[in-house]
């Protein structure tokens, strides 16, 4: 596995959690400062379990969280204040417009008023979401209450932006907008931890790929550090990723 | 086996549908034995036929001839029923119209919707008949007991009375779809049923406060006044309380009346049915409204943007809205009362300061569902660096503020006629909307807010405790405007009834 900064953006270190059954399970990762991480994992490999610790919506059995230097367990809303989570269902209000619904996000995030109207203008023209600015976010489609509830944990400009399943549902421009948004804003320093069933996304987007199965990190590097561990003659991520999880689990093949 | 796609095979759809919601409603959506949701029925059957009894074996001779006072008195009720059901048909077809549900699935196949919606027009007579029937059943019962086998008819005129409020309900929300469009008839529709359900119930109690200064409906029907100006005993208006009293030819023509009601309604309404509900969905499916005023969103911290998001979304709910509407509509009879103490026409405090705390409480449980139970984006607000505890004070503030919009003008309104009253009503309404919130913090649970209709089902606990809380707090605050030391007694029992709910409320980490 790769050697991490001093300070990394997000650390994790002997994660557990167990439901019915142990969901995360020692888990131990690392996302570098201005890093775009995918986490992959076949459907209940606790992906989502774990984002939802790091970001203090689920109280972890054991472990350490830090995200930038703070223990999340330790001071959450010093870590919730640089950290941004947009979930697979859009967490927006339908009867407030996507302008109202900004500045709420901002306020909760205490950014000041004037920064925060301008954040939003900027956002909102940004996202293509200037049309709707006005309208309540009650007749809006999937795609664009997505962008909404991109823009809000934007807002607030985090340094780190957890993300479980963001292009689910969308179209393909929608789909492009948000992965050219989430582009820039690494570019710009930002760091981004994200999940995704979509391998191409994965392929093309991330810097580095961590692979879970069964609460567990199975195989963690860029592409060719995967396809290294995985073996030869594998050309794609889904080749690899198949043959990573298989590998792990000995009940069989996992679905593509 | 039933052929698909006729009307039997709908009915038997519908059927299964309700039985499996109304398991749900009597569940609250928790696997339970069977013996135990039979235990409860039994107890609530025992607990209301007693209680019927308590209130009508004291009464007059059932027996007895029936002369114009007494077809006044169960024309009266039979109106309060009926008022009740035509709001509740109101509501219930403006949800069929609304909610998406299966219909587009039905829609989009080949089976008749016509078929459909003609079950689903009787259903609704049937729910309305049978909720209203859970009310009258032993009220019905019991007078049969007393006073003879003939008052049973009446179980035929509230399901005639059902049957006539769908039909008038299906006829009033087509017509309103005509007029005004599917874009205001839902808020329309759900105003219109707020103010029928309130409004007659209101009218008795004004006329009630006019001759008697109370707020008592039994008043109002025994009322000479009103007795006087009533149609002779002969008159067809007497027809429903006639057949309730066993009229052989009265009962036949009222259920025959209800029948052909709701039979033309269905023959009219079904067709249309399908073609209005597709009208509904484009609604809430069509692109969103622009151009609308934007209110001024700026929260100077995350606190005040939690007060406001919660005071916004609910003004914007027309359904909640519809709710607090009725609610402020019931507290109209208490506020006309007030105003006719404060030009001097006899002191009635002691009545109506349980009112407003009563009902203070009730808003407040409401409202803090609404903010705690019924947040629709609980990641982000979990996810916000903000504390656990700013968030519930915030939350707090808000109920606090939207019961005291409503309630603080009054109970001020009531300290200028009498102080004593109206400081103890301020600390009643207070003490009764802390309670309430706090069971509703003790007992949250994260549900979608379109289910506030069933908050009440998802703990009964906490709806004991809500309604015994607020109804203790309004004892006090009666007996606290007479004398000050007994009304010690109802708010020990109060605060016990507080503990025991935190000491049965879920446990969390």
């Amino acid at each position: 596995m790769s050697e991490i900064p001093p300070q990394a953006a997000l650390e994790i270190r002997d994660l557990a959690k167990s439901f019915d059954r142990p969901a995360v399970d020692g888990l131990s990762l690392a996302v570098r400062a201005g890093e775009f991480y995918t986490l992959l994992g076949p459907n209940g490999a606790g992906k989502t379990t774990t984002l939802r610790m790091v970001t203090g919506l689920l109280k972890p059995d054991r472990g350490a969280i830090s995200v930038f230097g703070v223990d999340v367990l330790a001071d959450p809303v010093a870590a919730k204040q640089i950290m941004a989570w947009i979930s697979d269902e859009p967490m927006i209000y339908d009867r407030l417009t996507p302008l109202e619904y900004l500045h709420f996000v901002a306020g909760l995030w205490g950014v000041e008023h004037a920064t925060a109207e301008a954040r939003a203008r900027e956002l909102i023209g940004w996202l293509g979401l200037a049309a709707h600015a006005q309208a309540r976010c009650e007749g809006l489609s999937k795609g664009t209450r997505q962008k909404v509830a991109l823009a809000g944990a934007l807002v607030h400009e985090p340094r780190l932006i957890i993300l479980d399943e963001p292009l689910t549902g969308l179209d393909a421009a929608s789909a492009r907008l948000v992965k050219n948004v989430l582009r820039e804003r690494v570019a710009q320093g930002c760091s981004v931890v994200m999940t995704t069933h979509i391998l191409e996304v994965a392929e093309r987007m991330a810097d580095r790929i961590g692979v879970m199965c069964d609460g567990r990190l199975v195989a963690e590097g860029t592409l060719q550090e995967l396809q290294h561990q995985a073996g030869a003659g594998l050309a794609t991520l889904e080749d690899t990723f198949l043959a990573l999880v298989d590998s792990d689990r000995a009940d069989g093949p996992i679905a593509a | 086996m039933t052929q698909a796609g006729t009307l039997a095979w709908f009915a038997q759809h519908e059927t299964r549908l309700a039985w499996r919601d109304w398991s749900w409603l009597l569940s609250g959506g928790r696997r339970r034995r069977g013996y135990v949701i039979i235990l409860g029925a039994v107890a609530f059957i025992l607990f209301t036929h007693a209680f019927a009894y308590a209130t009508l074996a004291r009464s007059a001779d059932f027996g007895a001839a029936p002369d114009k006072r007494l077809l006044v008195a169960i024309g009266g009720t039979l109106l309060l029923y009926w008022s009740l059901m035509l709001s509740q048909a109101m509501e219930a077809v403006t949800r069929a119209f609304y909610a998406r549900g299966d219909l587009e699935l039905i829609l989009s196949s080949s089976a008749s919707a016509e078929r459909l919606f003609a079950v689903r027009i009787g259903a609704m007579a049937v729910s309305i008949a049978a909720m209203s029937l859970a009310l009258a059943g032993p009220v019905i019962n019991v007078l049969a007991w007393l006073g003879g086998a003939h008052w049973l008819a009446a179980y035929g005129v509230v399901i005639a009375l059902a049957m006539a409020a769908v039909a008038i309900s299906v006829l009033l929300t087509i017509g309103l779809f005509r007029m005004i469009g599917p874009k205001k008839t839902r808020l329309v529709a759900q105003i219109v049923a707020a103010v029928i359900g309130a409004s007659f119930v209101i009218g008795v109690q004004l006329v009630a406060i006019l001759s008697a200064g109370t707020l008592s409906r039994a008043v109002a029907f025994q009322s000479a006044a009103i007795v006087d100006r009533m149609p002779d005993p002969e008159s067809l208006w007497w027809l429903p309380a006639r057949a309730a009293m066993g009229n052989g030819p009265a009962l036949t023509a009222v259920l025959a009346l209800g029948i052909i009601a709701l039979a033309l309604v269905i023959r009219v309404g079904a067709p249309r049915f399908g073609e209005l509900a597709l009208a509904a969905g484009g609604v809430s499916r069509s692109a969103a409204r622009n151009n609308r005023r934007s209110v001024g969103f700026r929260p100077r911290s995350p606190g005040q943007a939690l007060r406001r998001k919660e005071w916004l979304l609910l003004l914007r709910d027309p359904w909640l809205m519809s709710q607090s509407l009725m609610q402020l509509l019931y507290l109209l009879p208490p506020f006309f009362l007030l105003s006719r103490m404060f030009y001097g026409e006899g002191h009635n405090t002691a009545l109506l300061v349980p009112v407003l705390i009563m009902a203070a409480g009730q808003l407040a449980g409401g409202l803090a569902w609404l903010a705690i139970s019924g947040e629709d984006a609980p990641d982000l607000i979990a996810s916000a660096p903000v504390t656990a505890a700013r968030v519930w004070g915030a939350k707090a503030e808000a109920v606090a503020g939207g019961v005291g919009i409503v309630f603080v003008p009054m109970a001020i309104g009531l300290a200028i006629v009498d102080p004593v009253a109206g400081v103890v009503t301020l600390v009643g309404l207070a003490l009764a909307g802390v309670a309430a919130t706090l069971i509703q913090f003790w007992f949250r649970a994260q549900v979608n807010r379109s289910l506030f209709r069933r908050r009440h089902v998802s703990s009964r606990i906490a709806t004991f405790a809500e309604a015994l809380s607020s109804i203790l707090w309004a004892g006090a605050g009666a007996i606290g405007v007479v004398n000050l030391w007994p009304a010690i007694f109802p708010a020990a029992l109060a605060l016990l009834v507080l503990g025991g709910a935190w000491m049965l409320s879920p446990k969390r980490p």
